[in-house]
């Protein structure tokens, strides 16, 4: 049986270590700025995200026809394309691909779709060296740790950290946290692997079905070096990456940086779309739970996503327990509405990460109601048998005392029993977590009801 | 005369009878016939809002007996409003409940939208107030228009205090940021609930507040509770209480 993700748990270890808490609740909440900033510079902003939300609808509602269309575009540019059902099938084919023309070094760009698959681990024992040249995501794969952010992959480590796992795997100076030296460490380090590796990589921002081409934003240059220096490319793209023409580039990629980082655009916008002459050039189109999500009447709008990342950067829950306390590969508010979809039983836990409070949903570029599809995990978790056995039992007591007003009255009105007995009522179990960081409030002397009884009870007719 | 019957949550009656006292009096004085039912509980939203929506469909039926066949209801608590409105599905949806679940109002909403409140002259707060908008009632009831889209600023629950002579206002860093309180959310998801409920009250105190007020007495009974452990020097006052005209308590 899958061990259950304690978000709680895994949250009070990061909450610990209050100068990376700050940071990271800091450092996202300036990104929320500055995406606020950037939006309401476009006074369409509104506008666009319905529209974004509109393609998105449409694309998704014809998806079949769309990724047609992409494949015959696609081959008609020399591209070969392949499909794959879930994460085994994508990895299986990367590797074919790789191994059928004996290449053993793979740069590659940020994919979250990659990391969705688990496919380093597969590789990697099959003796295929992968290198990320996303500095973020480097940091995280020489630290050997998932990415804890889909945009901003190390950004619960400090430079502090940072220097650390570096001066551990690149044997740089643990003593010189300065951001440049890092950076500029790091470039030294991977830059020599575009030179001589076998094969590139990337995810896909955008795949656009009357082109065929391959959209990919970024911020470093390193997927344009993974695509271009190589003789191989491999793109790796969900299902639902699709749009339906380069116009409509028109609305996502305005929308995109703003939404992520408030800036206007990502530094690079690379359309792959043919392979150079003596190369090839391959995307994988993969599945992996994406159809199934799409025949969820609550939860197939959750494919909209662009991965933009605003949801988590507003998130207060994701800023203060950290991307890898959801111990999923998307994390926060999105995270939330995906992972239970891959296993209930495992992410059971996340849709109760949340207070409900609805800023992910004000923010989303592409109005996916992030919040309404928390509230209705919930009840999905509960009817699935997915809740824990003491959480259930004290809901169907709660429901039972409540729909019971000699019940109710008794428990409340009963001498000094306030105290002890409404935590109970509203809080259920876990009682004295309450208490931990929190006094309790007293009891006053007489409840409404009693004071409405005694002052105003006469004028009552009854 | 308004008829209005008067919803109060079930940890109002416990733990704050005098916000309950405040809200019918305030009523009163807007020249509300105001009733208590005497057998309400819950609005069931514990139960819903933990997945379980089949043990809410007990209270959501009782709610509807204990509220059925008046003008108005009105409960000084934007979630469980919110809950009325918007998730009270665990029971079929009849003619009585359809109407039961139009007629809710949130006490702000229903003196300004409704009553159309906005001279309270027995009001008088001479102190610096930090307004804390619930989510639910922010996002979800739209008392006030937040920070993540660009929209002319509106605020109900502003334009109300703004009548009461002598009241001045601190602006928090992170005016609309959650507070962390999210119902069971505060006990399953403690680290995180109590984390954020001390950075709340924190920004309200860093900006010169001496009293949160707010409509929703569950997000205030949570940052109460922080303030206090923390021994910051900061009361918490429900609206109705400052409208009604009490004095700092």
């Amino acid at each position: 049986m899958t061990e259950r993700i304690d978000h709680a748990e895994a949250s009070s270890g990061f909450i610990a270590a209050s100068d990376h808490l700050e940071f990271h609740d800091r450092r996202l909440w300036d990104l929320r700025g500055k995406r606020d900033r950037a939006t309401a510079a476009i006074p369409e902003w509104e506008e666009l995200r319905t529209l974004a939300s509109q393609i998105k609808e449409h694309t998704l509602t014809h998806l079949g026809a769309y990724l047609e269309q992409f494949e015959r575009a696609a081959q008609a540019n020399g591209v070969t394309v392949h499909w794959a059902r879930d994460a085994a099938e994508h990895n299986q084919v990367v590797y074919d691909i790789l191994a059928a023309r004996g290449a053993k070094t793979l740069v590659k760009a940020k994919s979250m779709l990659t990391d969705e698959c688990e496919m380093r681990a597969f590789l990697e024992p099959r003796g295929i060296e992968v290198i990320e040249t996303d500095l973020g995501e480097r940091i995280q794969q020489l630290d050997d740790e998932p990415p804890s952010h889909i945009v901003v992959p190390a950004v619960h480590k400090l430079r502090a950290d940072v220097a650390e796992v570096f001066a551990r795997t690149l044997g740089t100076d643990p003593n010189n946290h300065d951001v440049h030296y890092l950076a500029e460490s790091q470039r030294r380090t991977t830059r020599p692997s575009f030179l001589t590796a076998d094969a590139g990589m990337t995810g896909a921002n955008f795949a656009v079905a009357e082109t065929g081409a391959i959209v990919v934003c970024t911020n470093e240059g390193n997927a344009d070096l993974s695509v271009h220096l190589p003789k191989l490319y491999i793109a790796c793209v969900g299902i639902e990456k699709i749009i339906p023409r380069t116009e409509h580039l028109g609305v996502f990629v305005r929308m995109l940086s703003r939404s992520a980082l408030g800036s206007p655009i990502t530094q690079m916008t690379s359309h792959f779309r043919v392979p150079r002459p003596g190369t090839e050039m391959h995307v994988v189109l993969v599945d992996n739970g994406r159809s199934d999500r799409l025949g969820m009447d609550d939860f197939w709008s959750s494919l909209k996503c662009i991965r933009c990342g605003a949801c988590m950067n507003t998130c207060p829950v994701y800023r203060r327990s950290g991307g890898l306390s959801y111990g999923a590969t998307y994390s926060g508010p999105i995270g939330v509405i995906i992972d239970p979809a891959y296993n209930l039983r495992k992410y059971s836990a996340l849709p109760f990460a949340s207070t409900l409070n609805g800023s992910c949903t004000a923010v989303c570029p592409v109005r996916i109601n992030i919040h309404d599809q928390i509230y209705k995990w919930r009840r999905v978790v509960a009817e699935r048998n997915a809740l824990p056995f003491a959480k259930k039992q004290a809901m169907k007591m709660a429901g039972k005392l409540l729909a019971s007003p000699r019940l109710f009255r008794a428990a409340v009105e009963a001498a000094g029993a306030g105290v002890e007995y409404l935590p109970r009522v509203m809080l259920y179990n876990r009682l004295n977590a309450w208490g931990k960081q929190r006094e309790v409030p007293q009891a006053p002397p007489q409840t409404f009801r009693q004071w409405w009884l005694a002052q105003r009870a006469k004028k009552e007719p009854r | 005369m308004t008829q209005v019957a008067l919803f109060v949550p079930c940890y109002v009656d416990a733990f704050f009878p005098e916000v309950a006292v405040a809200t019918l009096e305030l009523l009163e004085r807007f020249g509300c016939d105001v009733h208590y039912p005497l057998d309400q509980t819950c609005c069931g939203q514990p139960m819903a809002n933990s997945g379980c929506e089949a043990d809410a469909a007990g209270a959501e039926a009782l709610f509807v007996r204990n509220f059925s066949d008046v003008d108005y209801i009105v409960g000084p608590s934007g979630s469980c409003v919110h809950h009325v409105r918007e998730h009270f599905t665990a029971i079929e949806q009849d003619d009585a409940v359809r109407q039961v679940r139009a007629r809710t109002f949130e006490l702000v909403e229903f003196l300004h939208d409704v009553l159309g409140a906005r001279e309270f002259p027995w009001a008088e707060f001479p102190h610096v107030i930090g307004l804390h908008n619930g989510c639910t009632s922010l996002r979800k009831l739209g008392t006030a228009s937040w920070s993540e889209q660009a929209m002319a600023p509106w605020s109900k629950p502003m334009t109300l205090l703004q009548a009461v002579k002598g009241i001045r206002f601190a602006t928090p860093a992170r005016p609309d940021e959650c507070c962390g309180f999210g119902g069971t959310f505060s006990v399953y998801e403690e680290p995180v609930s109590a984390r954020m409920g001390q950075d709340k009250v924190a920004d309200h105190h860093r900006a010169g507040a001496e009293v949160i007020v707010s409509a929703d007495m569950s997000c205030l009974m949570h940052q109460k509770g922080c303030a206090e452990r923390m021994g910051l020097p900061l009361r918490f006052m429900h609206i109705a209480q400052v409208l009604n005209g009490s004095p700092l308590t």
